[in-house]
Formats: C-alpha cells, structure tokens, sequence
C-alpha cells in the first residue's frame, strides 16, 4: 500500500522513495500515486473451502499515462503482482485482458491507458475452515508512463470471510466480468503462420473478418523480437485469407517455432469502437525463404528455380499438356521444314509465352503501385474470369475432340493450331498454353508468386518470366535439337487418337472450374455455366456443318451459330454479374432451422411478447460484425446461457442487420445506437424497462442480468 | 533472331531483375556499424570511424529516467565505463533526447551530471535530433550497443537480464556487456548478440 497521504504529499518525496519505504501500517484494498489508484478485487465476497476464485488487480490510470501488457513493446516493463495467501492456496498467471499500442516516435509500447484490471485465478485449499478468515495481499510493481516513466509499487489487502460449503458467496466486484470480458477468447477461425523471407504472414481465414468493416487489426506478440513492433502490419487479402505482413523482430522465430500472441480486431460498434482480442498460438509453417538469416538473393534464388521448375510442371497439367503434345506433334507433320524453320518456331512460341507472363506481371505489379492488396489467384477471385476461362478450355476439347476446327483462326485452338504454318500462330499458341496454363498456376505455383508479390517490380516480372520459360522450356528444346524430334514416335492415325484423348482433361479441367464458381457464386451460376457451355457446343456443332457449305445455307449456318455463341456469353457475363454474390451468411440466416434456441426478430413478435409481460432478450446482429459473432460464441450459444434463458422463459429475438434493415435502424436509434451489436433485456413484466448489456459479453455477464432482473 | 542471342536476352532479363534488391539493413549483427558523426559534450567532433581498431560500447542513456538511475545510482555503469577504459574499450554515451523531452542536455550539465555519478565515459554524443538514435534503432535508455575493432556490430541490447528498476536486481542478473566485453577480450564471439533492451523509451521528438 501507499501510505496515505502519499497521494497528498507525492510532490514532497519521489514516489519511489515513498513506495519502497516499509509501512507497518494496516493495508487496504486500495492504493494510489500520482497516476494511477489501484485496487484489489474478487469475483466473490466469500470463499468457500476448495473453491476457485478469480481476483482482479484494477488500475485507473490518469488520462495520457500508461501501464504495460505482458510484452511491453519496444521499452517500458510489464506489471507484475506477488501474491501473499494463506498456506496451501495458489494463484495462477496473471491473465491479460485485450492491450492496445501507444506510439512515441519510432518507439511502440503495448500497455493499457485509462482502465485495466489484471486476473488472476486462486485456488482455496480444502482444509480452510469456515468462520475464519481467507487474507489476500498482493504486492504490485508497474512502471507507468506518458513521456516519462516512473517505477511504482503498492501493497494491497483484501480480507474475505470464509463459510461454509454450500453458503452464498455474494456476487463479488462487477469489475472482475468487465474484465473477463476483455479478455482475448480463441479465434474462431483457423491461423496459420507462414514464414516468408524476412516476414511472417499471418493468415486467418475467415468469410465474416473478409466482410467486417475493421477499423484496426493488429498482431500483437507475446514476446519481445519476434515481430518488430513498431513495423506497419499490412492487410491483405488472399483469397478466403484475410493475411498481415510481420516483420520479423531482432529474436525471429523460424519455420517449426511457435508464434503466440493476441490479435486484435477493433470495429466499429453500435456505441463507438469495440476491439476484441482473440490469442494466437501457431507453429509456424517453412514458407519460400527457408530462414530470416539468409541472404535475401537466396531466397530469390530459390524463388526463380522453384519458379522455372513450376513451369516444367505446368507442361504436364492436363490443362496444358494436350496444346503443348498437338504441337510436338505437329512437328512430325511438319517433316519438311528446315531445322532452321522449326527452331524459329520454338522461339517464337517462347516469345508468346514469355510475353503473356510478362503482360501478367505488369498487371500486377500495375495493380500493386496503385494500391490494391492483390494476392495470386486475384484474377480468380473474379467469377467472371473463371467462367471465361471455364468456357475457354471447353471449347479447346470441343476442338480436340474434333466437334469442330477453326482453319486459319489468329488464336488456332486445338488441332489447327498445329497445321498453321505460319509464326503468328506459334505465337499465339505460347499465348493460349499461357493462358490454359493459369488456372494450374494458383495451386501449384503459390508460394513463389507470394513470395514474388512481396518484392520490387524488378523481382516480381523475374519470377513470372521464369515461371513462363520453364512452361516454354520443353517445347523449345524440341524444336531447337532434331536429335530429340527423332525421338518422338513416327506420325500416324494413332496422332488422331491421342489428340481426342486429350479432350478429356480438357473437359475435367473445365468441370473444376464450374465447381470453383460454384463456391464463387452459388448454385445458379453452375446452371448458366452449363447452360453456357450447352449453347457453346451446339455453336460449334452448326460452324462445323455449315462451314463447308454454300451460300444462304452456309450464312444461315454459321449466323446462328454466332448468335448461340454470343448468347452464351452474354447470358453467362449478366447471368453471373446480376447473381447475388456468395454473401457471407450472417449467423441468424444459417443456423435457422438447427435446434435454435433463438427466433427471428420481429417489431410485432416483441410487442406481442411485451403486451404479456414476458422477458426477452433481443439480440441485433449482422454477418459483418466480428463482436456480435464472438459475443454470441462466447456467451450467447453457451449451454450456461441457453439454459438460463429456458428456465426463465426467456423469449430470445435476434435480429439480422446485415443488410441494414429498416425496422432494426430504428430500434437501434431508440436505444441511441448507430450500430450493432446491440443486446437488451426485457424483463418480466409489463412495465419493466429494458436494460441494455455491454458490447462485450460473458455468459457471467448475461446471466447476472437476468439475475439482477429476477430480484424486484 | 538467332537461339543464342534469344537465350541471352531471356538470361539477360532475368539476371537483372536480381539487381533491385539492395540491403538497407541499420545496426545490424555482425555488419558494419552505421557510421556516425555527433557533437561532443566538450565541444569536439565525436566520428564512430575515429575508433577503428578499438572496442566501441554505445550507451543510450537519459540522466533522469529511473532505469539509468539503477544502474547509475548502484554504480553498475560507471564500473562497466571503468572497466572498459582499462581494457582499452571506448565508451560513449549518447542523448538522443529531443529539446524539451526528459533527459536532454547541453555539454556543460552533461559534464557536471557525469561529475557527480563518478561517470567517466570517454565520450558524450549530443543527439537532440535523434538521428543517431534512429540511425542505431536505438529505443530505450538504457540501450547499448558494441562495435569491434573492425567496425562491425557484434553486441546490441540490455544492459543485463533483469527488466526492472529495482536496484536489487542488478547484482541478480547476468551482466550482457561485461559478458560480451570479457568474450571480445579473449578474441571470442558474443554469446547472446542480441538481447532485450529495457528501460525508458527514448525521448525522440515525436
């Protein structure tokens, strides 16, 4: 404790010198400096022998001064309690609620300002005996700051009566629930930690954090040099992954460590921002650059040759394959052109292939300078892209298949391509193999383009280029060496045979891609893709009849066929555009019908309940609030909370406000409220009004409320 | 075109796509220490360059934040400054300090506060712009930092393995710089090249 007047006379003495000095006196429950009053709280007013009771050490902190968390950045010194109890009890670590930062220049500390109350939890031995008394004292050290910092230590006492099994133990300091409730819960979705040259990308996968309106998210290291603090903690997103770049600290942790720590989400809540901690342990994962202390043209190194070898593989995707074997084998056709001849071919299909990586790469790197958070597999994100591509590589087995042939196309798909002579067509081919070769590219080709995405422009077009001449690579060591064409078994019908073969891949590759819309888009987007693709082969089927033919039956022939096509694009291009995309459904859509303890809200079903003097609990929500989610895991949803809401007939309404619903607006503003979550409790009673629970909630919570509402 | 000249423009390209990544690394383990030149507290010019072939201990301090108190007031510092002028290390101290911010002076009070800690560093930087500071990543006080003989960083950190302002803790702790400047005597490597700081935050202008 302060001695105290200490408070009164802190001017008079350093409050060091006052702290440290030794004070017989009695200790209170309560202590204070200049900066901060602290106080010594329990979650009970009794403790019964064998019980387990959580205490609380609460810090009011004067406005711009601060206390640390248990890292406490880059200086300043975590708070720390000694505790003094009665023989045989035990208090556990101190658990930390959700901390905040605090920048000062290039330092950053991570601490708390205004309010916190530190838990912890005490076991009661067995043996204490009732009518006696349980004394509780804790020594506590903290070093608060602003601009300066100062040292300071208190002593604080709490004595509780001791009673018997099975008496009441009152319901204890409301602080020691604020407090849980600010705790960190565990992440409802799952983490992953990568390891990524001098990074780490942190990567939660979630549909609700990917539609939430985040004010702030921040990583926030259980240890000091694992992440540096002070670095910027970009967002971005990588398909289903909502990812953050940490950089790595002066004690990096490496593929095969564990990284722990507390993410914090802040939003906007219905009565000012409400950030919510989940903590993070994860192993993390070998990413590109195998370790922080490599150079970085290591990781380059291995980034281009992981590159060149995952374009080799791309020649054997089943996308690819079938164009890039039509080719060879069109080599054997072409038996009479030079050697000189056929090795201007290859580089030509080179150049088309380099040249459609290198557009990509420009795209990107375009993309990137202008500020958009891209991630590989961006240009899946697009449902329309996929179908396109989808509809594409259709139409190459169509082709393959020998359903049709385009005969001088600029863009040759299938088997013409191998009979144009001329280099415009070897060029294109290297453009299509490219471009077929994309959707093998995301799942294969990840982790280097990750890799890549994160470097200079310079590094980024040098792994896209290497990517694009290790798919161009065996095609031109074909065409430049006749020594390897000799290999290549001689022409025959057996060529017709495996080219319809290869539709077959095609086919397969198209039927995956349907299945990624269908995750895209929904349901009815498969319908218009194969309805899309009906009409496409129908098409190809009338150009190849009527395309031999004469006159008005030719033109007929092939108008219609035009008109199928172009139908199917454009059915497919509005079909998929107008087509509600695949909403996150908010959690009072999709757990309908489930043994729900809950109902809809309604404005008549609450008034209709209120006419008779029910209780009910409403619980306005939306899909995009990351609080109302974790609220209803954490508290709602508990068996504890259900049951108590049962057995007091409770009546509970949630309401859904994903789409800003005009009847939830309004009640939201009659509570003053901008936004969700909004949790109120009417209680029994005709005229009871309603009470309003905080943003964050703990079953203990929720439950004292009703509590609170059953004693008149 | 011919192959080859294709083949080399292919390599060409790719090879220079190597060249942008440059290393911007600051006061970095086992690489040179940034050079820096900053006013003295005597006046003269104090340039890290200077020092070539001798042991360099960099000291971030602030007279009035406690934690440079504990170990000034206990005299663990002004023991480490004595025992490395003995070994021929120089010791420099440096306040990064904005105008107005604790802990900042000119030379003459410098001087005087180091006359009544028994403190006898070879040096005092004056950094009121904090562009040393920065330069080092230095952010605490106290936050310390060796170069070697040949230039190189090879010791960035606290000052022990105790974060506290208790006193009592100093004789506890394991001691990183007298451990670092007894292994750089004996030609040896620094065992733990890079520890916590703690302390203070250093008062840069923000």
């Amino acid at each position: 404790m302060v001695r105290s007047n200490s408070l009164l006379t802190a001017g008079l003495m350093s409050t060091w010198l006052a702290l440290l000095s030794p004070s017989a006196q009695a200790l209170s429950s309560q202590a204070a400096t200049e900066q901060v009053q602290a106080r010594l709280l329990a979650s009970v007013d009794a403790v019964r022998p064998g019980d387990q009771i959580v205490l609380g050490v609460q810090q009011r902190i004067i406005p711009h001064w601060h206390t640390y968390w248990r890292n406490p950045g880059d200086s300043g010194i975590a708070t720390t309690i000694a505790w003094s109890l009665p023989p045989g009890a035990s208090a556990g670590d101190i658990q930390w609620p959700t901390p905040s930062r605090f920048n000062l220049g290039p330092v950053t500390n991570l601490g708390y300002e205004k309010e916190v109350t530190l838990l912890s939890s005490v076991q009661v031995p067995d043996a204490v005996k009732a009518g006696g008394s349980f004394p509780i004292q804790a020594k506590v050290n903290w070093l608060v700051c602003q601009e300066v910092c100062i040292p300071q230590e208190v002593q604080l006492e709490l004595v509780l009566p001791i009673v018997h099994k099975g008496a009441s133990v009152g319901p204890g300091s409301p602080l020691i629930d604020q407090a849980k409730a600010r705790l960190p819960v565990t992440s409802p979705w799952p983490v992953q930690i990568e390891h990524r040259a001098d990074k780490l990308a942190l990567k939660v996968t979630s549909l609700e954090l990917q539609s939430a309106k985040i004010k702030d998210i921040w990583f926030y290291p259980a240890k000091w040099g694992q992440v540096v603090h002070n670095a910027e903690q970009t967002r971005r997103q990588e398909g289903d992954a909502l990812v953050l770049d940490l950089q790595s600290g002066e004690d990096p942790v490496l593929a095969g460590d564990t990284l722990s720590g507390v993410l914090v989400v802040t939003e906007d809540g219905g009565d000012g921002a409400v950030s919510r901690g989940f903590t993070v342990e994860s192993t993390v994962l070998p990413g590109v650059a195998t370790s922080a202390s490599q150079p970085l043209d290591i990781g380059l190194a291995a980034a281009l040759g992981l590159a060149l070898l995952g374009g080799l593989i791309l020649n054997l995707m089943p996308c690819v394959f079938p164009v890039l074997s039509i080719k060879a084998l069109a080599l054997l056709r072409h038996a009479d052109q030079s050697p000189a001849q056929k090795r201007l071919h290859g580089l030509v299909y080179t150049s088309g292939v380099l040249a459609s990586f290198a557009l990509l790469a420009g795209l990107l790197i375009a993309l990137k300078a202008g500020g958009s958070q891209v991630g590989w597999g961006f240009q899946f994100q697009s449902p329309l892209f996929v179908l396109a591509v989808a509809y594409l590589i259709f139409a190459v087995g169509l082709s393959l298949s020998g359903v049709f042939s385009i005969g001088g196309s600029v863009a040759g798909v299938g088997s013409s391509l191998a009979e144009r002579p001329g280099y415009s067509g070897a060029f294109f081919t290297g453009v299509l193999a490219a471009i077929v070769a994309t959707p093998c590219t995301a799942p294969f080709m990840g982790g280097a383009i990750a890799y890549a995405l994160a470097q200079p422009a310079g590094v980024l077009l040098a792994v896209f280029l290497s990517l694009g001449f290790g798919l161009a690579l065996p095609y031109l060591a074909l065409s430049t060496w006749p020594a390897l064409q000799a290999a290549l078994p001689r022409p025959g019908l057996w060529m017709e045979r495996v080219k319809q073969g290869f539709a077959f891949p095609m086919y397969a590759t198209a039927a995956w891609l349907v299945w990624v819309l269908a995750q895209q888009a929904g349901v009815n987007s498969v319908a218009i893709a194969l309805a899309g693709m009906v009409v496409i082969a129908f098409a190809a089927w009338l150009y190849e009849s009527f395309r031999h033919g004469q006159g008005l039956p030719r033109l007929a022939g092939l108008g219609v066929a035009s008109l199928a096509l172009l139908m199917a694009l454009v059915g497919g291009y509005v079909g998929i555009s107008v087509s509600p995309a695949g909403t996150a459904g908010s959690s009072a859509q999709l757990a309908a019908g489930t043994d729900r303890h809950w109902e809809p809200y309604s404005e008549q079903r609450l008034r209709d309940l209120r006419a008779k003097g029910e209780p009910v609990f409403v619980n306005l929500t939306a899909a995009w609030c990351i609080t109302c989610l974790v609220n209803e895991r954490v508290a709602l949803n508990q068996s504890a909370v259900t049951n108590a809401f049962k057995d007091a007939g409770v009546t509970y309404l949630k309401g859904d406000w994903t789409n800003q619903d005009e009847q939830i607006t309004k009640v939201l503003s009659q509570f003053g409220r901008s936004g969700v979550p909004l949790y109120a409790f009417y209680p029994k009673g005709i005229d009871a009004a309603p009470v309003v629970l905080p943003q964050l909630l703990t079953p203990d919570i929720v439950l004292a409320a009703l509590k609170a509402a059953a004693i008149p | 075109m011919s192959r080859r000249t294709f083949s080399k423009l292919v390599l060409a390209s790719l090879t220079l796509a190597w060249l942008p990544l440059a290393a911007q690394a600051v006061a970095t383990i086992d690489q040179a220490a940034p050079a820096f030149s900053g006013k003295g507290a005597d006046g003269r010019t104090i340039n890290l360059s200077d020092y070539k072939g001798k042991t360099v201990v960099l000291e971030w301090t602030n007279h009035d934040c406690p934690f440079v108190k504990k170990h000034y007031d206990g005299g663990n510092i002004p023991k480490l400054q004595k025992e490395a002028a003995a070994k021929g290390v120089v010791w420099l101290q440096v306040i990064s300090s904005a105008p107005g911010e604790q802990g900042q002076v000119d030379g003459p009070p410098a001087i005087k506060i180091n006359g009544y800690r028994d403190s006898k560093p070879a040096g005092t930087v004056l950094d009121a712009d904090g562009t040393i500071g920065k330069l080092y990543g230095a952010k605490t006080t106290p936050h310390l930092f060796i170069v070697n003989p040949e230039g190189k960083l090879v010791y960035k950190g606290g000052i022990d393995s105790i974060p506290s302002s208790n006193p009592a803790d100093i004789a506890k702790a394991d001691n990183y710089v007298s451990s670092a400047l007894t292994a750089l005597a004996a030609g040896k490597k620094v065992a733990n090249p890079s520890t916590q700081p703690y302390g203070c935050s250093v008062k840069y202008a923000s």
